[in-house]
Parts: C-alpha cells; sequence; structure tokens
C-alpha cells in the first residue's frame, strides 16, 4: 500500500469499543422528533419565539420579496394555481396576480433562459424549479448565460436572478430524482450557492438571495419542508436576512468539528447529542448555510480548538463538498489536526428505490455517530 | 415495411401529385437574394437630403406564413440611404481589419466574422429604436457596431484591450452595450434569453420589442422551440429570428435541418421570410415586425435569407463544404453594399464622387479607430483585474482564490 494512504488505513484499522445500539427504525423519523427538540433548548428562554415550517419561512420570504420590490417575480413549474409542487408559493397567485406568479410550461431550459432574460434586463426574477434535478436540463443557462455574463462583459451586464428549488433526496425517488447539486454549483465562479437547514436559515437566505445583485442558487431540501423550527422574533421580521459566507455554530463543542450542511445539519446534530450521552464528548456543529464563498474561517477556527475535523454532506464522495472541506482543511490546517481529517459523504451509487438500499445510500445519524467515535478513538 | 407500402401502385399517383405541388410551392415562394431589387419613380425624389420619398420592394422580397405581408412599399429619406450605406461599409470594413488582424496573429480564439451579411444588423437597427434590445449569437461584431458601439472598443476587444468593449474580458463572442445583451458562444442559448427580455419589456410596459437572431445551425436547437412556445403563449414582444446564412459551420440547412423553411419553422407563430441581402428588405420587414409584435399581436419568427463570404470562423476557410463558384457569385452579384450602391447612384441619390467620398469617410474612420485600438494597453495583469466583476462591485465575498494558497485575493 503506498504510503500516502497510510493515515486513513491506519484509521480504518482503528479497534473500536462497539457497543451494540439498536438501529434507529427509520432515519427519517429518528431525525424529525430529535431535531426540533434540540432547537428548542437553544431558544428556551427567547420571547416571541415560533414555530415555524422551512415551507412557511420560504413562502414568507418570498411574499415578502414580492411585496416590497415590484421588479421581483416568481415563475416556474405548478407555482400558481397549483399552489407550488410543494406548496413553497401557496397563496402567493392570490396575494400578488397571474403578472408576479407565473407558471411555465415544463420547459426547464426555457423558462430558465428566459428568466435569465428577464434578469439582464434588469428584473429581479426568482426561478424556481421543481426539483434541481430537472435544472440539470437547464444549467447551461444557470452556468453560462447567468453566471458568466457579468464577468464576460466587463462589468456592466449584472444578472440579478435567484434560482431556488429542492435538492438532494427525498424519500424513495430513486436515482434521477436524489441527486444533490451542491458540488456542481458550487464551482461556478459568479454565482453564490446557499444551502439552508432551518427555517431560520430558510428565509433569512433566501431573502438574501433575491435581493443579491448577482446569481444566487438556492438549494433547498424537500425532506426539510414539513420540519418545524423556532424563529426568533427578529427572523420573523421583513427586513430579516442572513450574510452570505458565514456558517453558523449550530453546537458549540471542543473535541470534534463537524461541518455540514442542509438536512445534514440536523443529523449531526442528533449524533453529536448521542456521542455526548454515551462517551461525554462535545462535538462541534458547524452549519455551512453558504456554500459559495465558503467559510473557510469558522471551519479553521474550529479546528485549531477541536483538532480534528468531519465532514458530513449527502452528495456523491467523489469531487464533493465534502472533498473541498477537506483540503481547505489540509491547507489552512493541517498543523491544527490530530487525525486525518474524514468525510461522511452520500454513497457513490445511483441512488436505489427500495427503502434498506437507500438507507445505505445516504448518511445516518448512526453512521454518522459511529464514524466520529471511530475518529475520536472512542 | 415503408419499402413495401410504397411499392404498391396506388400509391405512387399520391407521391407524384405531392411532388408536383411541392414544386409548385418552391416556386412560387422563392425570395430573392438580389441586393438591388427595390425601385422607385426617379421623379418622386426630393432635392433635399431629410424629405421622405417612397420606394417600391420587389414582389420576391418577402414570403409569409400565416401573416399578412408587410408593405412592399418603404419611405426613406436621401440621408438615411446615405447613412445606411456608410454603416454597411463601416460594418464590412471592420470585420476585415479584424480579419488581417487575425491573420496577424494579434487576435486570440475565436473570430466570427459577418461579412456579406451586413445587411441584417444595419437593417435592423435602421428599423427599431435604441430603446428596443437586441441579442444575438457569436457573430455579433456588427450589431454591436449598430447598437452604439464605437469600432475602436469592438476592435480594442478583439485585441484583448482594457479598453475593449467589454474590458478585455469578453472577446469576439461576447460583447455588450446598451440594449445589446451579446454576443453569447452557446449557440441557441440566446434565443430564450432573448425572449426574457421581451418578457421583460411586457412586464414593465411600454411599446418595445426585442430583435432575437439566430443562425440556421442554432435553429434545431430545442431551446429554441421552447423560447418559441413561451413567446406565444405570454404573447411577448418578440422578434425571432434565423440568420439563414446557409451553412451552420460546414453542414448546409439541407443537411441540418427537415423542414428549411425557417420561418415556417415556429409553428403556431406567423413568419416572415425576408431578402437579407437587401438592407430596405430587412428594414421594412423589422419595422412592419416590430409594429406588429408591440400591437400585442404576439412573436414574429423572421428568416433573413442571407450568406456568409468567409469561413464559420476565422479557422475554417469555408471551401471544403460549398464551391469557390457559389461564394463568388454571391459576392460580385448579390453584395449587399453593391447593392444598394446601385440604387443610390441609379437613384440619384448621390453621384458616384459622393458614394466615393462616403468610402473613404468609412475607411479612414475604421483605420483610425484600429490604430487607436492598436495603441490601447492591454488589462495590467494583476490580481486586482483578474477577480474584478466577477461579483458585482461591493456584493463581492471577502476573498477569491487564485491558483494556490498564496494568491488568494482579498476585497476588503
Amino acid at each position: 500500500m503506498s504510503r500516502y494512504l497510510r493515515p486513513a488505513a491506519r484509521l480504518a484499522a482503528t479497534a473500536r469499543a462497539s457497543a451494540v445500539r439498536p438501529a434507529a427504525t427509520s432515519p427519517f423519523i429518528s431525525r424529525a422528533a430529535a431535531v426540533p427538540s434540540l432547537q428548542k433548548r437553544t431558544y428556551a428562554d427567547a420571547s416571541g419565539v415560533k414555530e415555524y415550517t422551512v415551507r412557511d419561512a420560504l413562502n414568507e420570504a418570498l411574499a415578502e420579496e414580492l411585496e416590497s420590490n415590484p421588479k421581483v417575480f416568481i415563475m416556474g413549474e405548478e407555482v400558481a394555481q397549483y399552489n407550488g409542487a410543494y406548496k413553497v408559493t401557496k397563496g402567493l397567485l392570490d396575494r400578488f396576480g397571474d403578472k408576479r406568479v407565473i407558471d411555465t410550461p415544463i420547459t426547464e431550459m426555457g423558462f430558465a433562459g428566459l428568466a435569465v432574460g428577464a434578469a439582464l434586463s434588469g428584473l429581479h426574477p426568482v426561478c424556481e424549479f421543481m426539483t434541481f434535478n430537472f435544472a440539470m436540463q437547464a444549467i447551461d443557462h444557470v452556468v453560462n448565460s447567468a453566471a458568466k455574463t457579468l464577468y464576460m462583459s466587463g462589468g456592466i451586464q449584472p444578472c440579478n436572478i435567484t434560482f431556488r428549488g429542492p435538492n438532494g433526496f427525498a424519500a424513495g425517488v430513486a436515482a434521477q430524482h436524489s441527486q444533490d447539486y451542491s458540488a456542481w454549483y458550487g464551482s461556478v465562479p459568479g454565482l453564490k450557492v446557499v444551502a439552508p437547514w432551518s427555517a431560520e436559515d430558510a428565509k433569512g437566505l433566501l431573502k438574501a438571495a433575491i435581493r443579491d445583485p448577482n446569481p444566487v442558487v438556492v438549494l433547498e431540501n424537500e425532506l426539510l419542508y414539513g420540519q418545524s423550527f423556532p424563529m426568533s422574533e427578529a427572523a420573523q421580521k421583513d427586513d430579516f436576512v442572513l450574510p452570505f459566507g458565514k456558517a453558523k455554530i449550530e453546537r458549540a463543542g471542543k473535541d470534534l468539528t463537524m461541518v455540514s450542511l442542509s438536512r445534514c445539519v440536523g443529523q449531526s446534530l442528533v449524533a453529536a447529542e448521542n456521542l455526548k450521552k454515551k462517551y461525554g464528548v462535545e462535538v462541534e456543529v458547524i452549519n455551512l448555510r453558504s456554500i459559495k464563498p465558503l467559510d473557510v474561517e469558522t471551519i479553521v477556527k474550529s479546528v485549531k480548538k477541536t483538532h480534528r475535523l468531519i465532514s458530513v454532506e449527502s452528495g456523491f464522495p467523489a469531487f464533493g463538498v465534502g472533498a473541498e472541506i477537506l483540503a481547505l482543511t489540509m491547507e489552512y490546517a493541517f498543523d491544527y489536526l490530530d487525525a486525518p481529517a474524514q468525510r461522511i459523504t452520500g454513497a457513490d451509487v445511483p441512488t436505489p428505490y427500495a427503502q434498506k438500499l437507500e438507507e445505505m445510500s445516504f448518511p445516518t445519524e448512526e453512521v454518522i455517530e459511529k464514524f466520529a467515535a471511530k475518529l475520536l478513538r472512542l | 415495411m415503408f419499402s413495401r407500402a410504397v411499392r404498391i401502385s396506388r400509391v405512387a399517383p399520391i407521391r407524384a401529385a405531392q411532388r408536383a405541388q411541392t414544386a409548385s410551392v418552391a416556386a412560387r415562394r422563392t425570395v430573392t437574394t438580389n441586393a438591388a431589387s427595390a425601385q422607385v419613380d426617379k421623379s418622386s425624389i426630393p432635392q433635399s437630403d431629410e424629405e421622405p420619398f417612397q420606394i417600391r420592394l420587389s414582389d420576391e422580397s418577402f414570403e409569409t406564413y400565416e401573416l399578412d405581408p408587410p408593405p412592399y412599399t418603404l419611405d426613406v429619406t436621401k440621408k438615411e440611404l446615405k447613412q445606411m450605406y456608410y454603416d454597411m461599409v463601416v460594418v464590412r470594413q471592420m470585420e476585415m481589419a479584424a480579419d488581417r488582424l487575425y491573420k496577424e496573429k494579434k487576435i486570440r480564439g475565436f473570430c466570427h466574422l459577418s461579412t456579406g451579411q451586413e445587411a441584417v444588423a444595419v437593417g435592423v437597427e435602421h428599423a427599431i429604436e435604441k430603446s428596443d434590445d437586441v441579442i444575438t449569437s457569436y457573430r455579433c461584431h456588427g450589431f454591436a457596431y449598430m447598437r452604439g458601439g464605437t469600432v475602436r472598443s469592438i476592435i480594442g476587444e478583439l485585441l484583448g484591450r482594457r479598453e475593449g468593449i467589454a474590458y478585455g474580458k469578453g472577446g469576439s463572442m461576447h460583447m455588450f452595450t446598451k440594449g445589446f445583451y451579446g454576443g453569447n458562444g452557446i449557440v441557441g442559448a440566446q434565443v430564450p434569453v432573448g425572449a426574457g427580455l421581451a418578457f421583460a419589456q411586457k412586464y414593465t410596459g411600454g411599446k418595445k420589442a426585442t430583435v432575437i437572431l439566430y443562425g440556421d445551425g442554432a435553429s434545431n436547437q430545442g431551446q429554441v422551440f421552447e423560447a418559441f412556445n413561451m413567446a406565444k403563449l405570454w404573447k411577448l414582444p418578440a422578434l425571432f429570428g434565423c440568420e439563414n446564412n446557409k451553412y451552420g459551420m460546414g453542414t448546409s440547412a439541407a443537411r441540418s435541418s427537415a423542414l428549411t423553411d425557417y420561418y415556417k419553422r415556429g409553428q403556431y407563430i406567423p413568419g416572415l421570410k425576408v431578402n437579407g441581402m437587401d438592407v430596405l428588405a430587412v428594414k421594412a420587414a423589422v419595422q412592419y415586425g416590430k409594429q406588429w409584435t408591440t400591437e400585442d399581436n404576439g412573436p414574429l419568427v423572421l428568416e433573413y435569407v442571407t450568406y456568409r463570404y468567409g469561413g464559420h470562423s476565422m479557422s475554417d476557410p469555408g471551401t471544403t463544404y460549398r464551391t469557390r463558384e457559389e461564394i463568388q457569385r454571391m459576392r460580385s452579384t448579390h453584395d449587399p453594399i453593391a447593392g444598394l450602391k446601385q440604387h443610390i447612384l441609379d437613384w440619384g441619390v448621390a453621384q458616384e464622387d459622393e458614394l466615393k467620398a462616403i468610402d473613404k469617410e468609412a475607411r479612414n474612420h475604421v483605420n483610425e479607430e484600429v490604430a487607436a485600438a492598436e495603441a490601447m494597453a492591454p488589462p495590467e495583469p494583476t490580481p486586482k483585474i483578474l477577480f474584478e466583476d466577477i461579483y458585482v462591485r461591493g456584493s463581492e465575498p471577502q476573498f477569491i482564490r487564485g491558483r494556490t494558497t498564496d494568491e488568494v485575493f482579498y476585497f476588503h
């Protein structure tokens, strides 16, 4: 074996006290139950905190931005009369009319291009993809028409557009509807890319995306839409925006840095809580929020404190968000690491349909917990 | 199975009938590419440069699809005819300068010239207002000039200069100016984007239209049809226009398109085929199209029948897929500049020496501008310039990465 592979091999060979734990019956159910309770604790004594689903938070963000700026409009498949394929745009047609809330034909490349044209002309379109899996048909316009035009024009032609929709896998939708495009969009200069997890993330990041003068890709997650999170009083106001390029430390810790995004943040928090219960270790969980620009500073600061890093994401392993985080950690925090940084990703497989096979294809709380324990030699 | 079917004798008469019908239709519907086919009653031509008079376009200037033809008469002034002539000569001279600079290895990468197609860019601009929008393909130098870009900024861009129209960041295919949205390097991508410009015009109100151009090659891209569909559905003021120069790179229209009547490609959108070698016919068609579409009649699909003298790009000699005779015939008998020149002389709009003076003025202008462009400095190879304008100023991330961790550029 090449010596370059030795550190990882050493990790793999590490024996670990493996207390047998009953596997969660479904990773989705256990996560759904655990996350809000964690969050409630965070806001326990705050006043005016309300429970919001991610769906409601997105809806509120859209409604507020449509209200405040006549240049903003939303277009996409089933956004108007149907009230949104996932009900994110519910009620917007009734409130803002068919000039501002526009049903498109099923023609991703066409309407993405059209939305870009409207943005070049000075409007601020929100282009909804029913899922980002379908946006692959339109990715040329996201990358070539939207992201590059400002630079190619020497700065004279901005493109204020927001592409949004659910990204990554849902439950039982098989290979063509389960891909995570974070790494794809995250690699394109000229784009800003965000991936909200909580309701506050969803509202603050979507509003910031619509207001940002650059093309922004908002990668939502279908499994999070129905999940409730507490929303602080400040976040309920219509001037609430979150800055891009700033990660949020969802849980402070001193023993391991866990960098995650989107739905995996909730899973990481559950795993962190279990690790504390079982082993008394404190895991720091970082919610990236923003994929491009990426908050390297927060990651490095955390590694300096914990000396260990694990990234958790649901994309394919090769050339992914995890790969980028590990590379950056190696570049900027190598001397602070006590163990090789590790990544937990989706499996390198077209997502299967059968439930147990699907579970094997994506990070679960149990996998995160076990692998973190192994890294910590617990 | 098919072969058995056609062997049945009773099929034969039907096929024969079809063939006969097709032939007659084709004969009836050929648009001329004669660049000097318009007529005028010479006695109606006024002395003054500013006073309008009426010309009559050839009956073979247009073919229509589900549309009443535009008027075959067009009001022009002497001044405008001379301006059109000047514009076409400038575009031609500019493209020839680009050709020379490319051969001198001063222009890098791709360079697509529109020599032979000048009547389209010039005719379009003379038919619309500055407040209308234009978007086209990578063959964009002429349009960039007509929309208000200066020759020096266009040539400067080709030379990769800091004062180029896109500050040296875009090159030949990516030129933008007010009301002009490129210049798109992806074949056909400008068509839905153009529909979006029209969408914005409708959204904000006002009698404005968008002229969208694409080639006969691009016309087979799926997104062109996606744009047609939405434009018709939402009655967008979009004038789609196929610049049919007969070849998509080296593939002739007949080898790429199941239906080479590009003006009928909109199916449910009315179409108008235009003699794209005649700047007057182009102007008449686009003027009519703009009026039609801004009256909330929805989009139109135009076809400008034109011809490119050069290859697809500078790296293509343009002779492997067509004969030299064909090029020579178009150049010598259908040239848009020679055609308008003939009209100007025949109609007494200007005398030979006045035209020569215009020629000289155009040539001198281009030469001076090219010299100015060559004297421009290239962008300084500094991180500040490399990383500027990736994001709108003031909204950049804190830093952007260069090639190594040593080359991180901080904005703030």
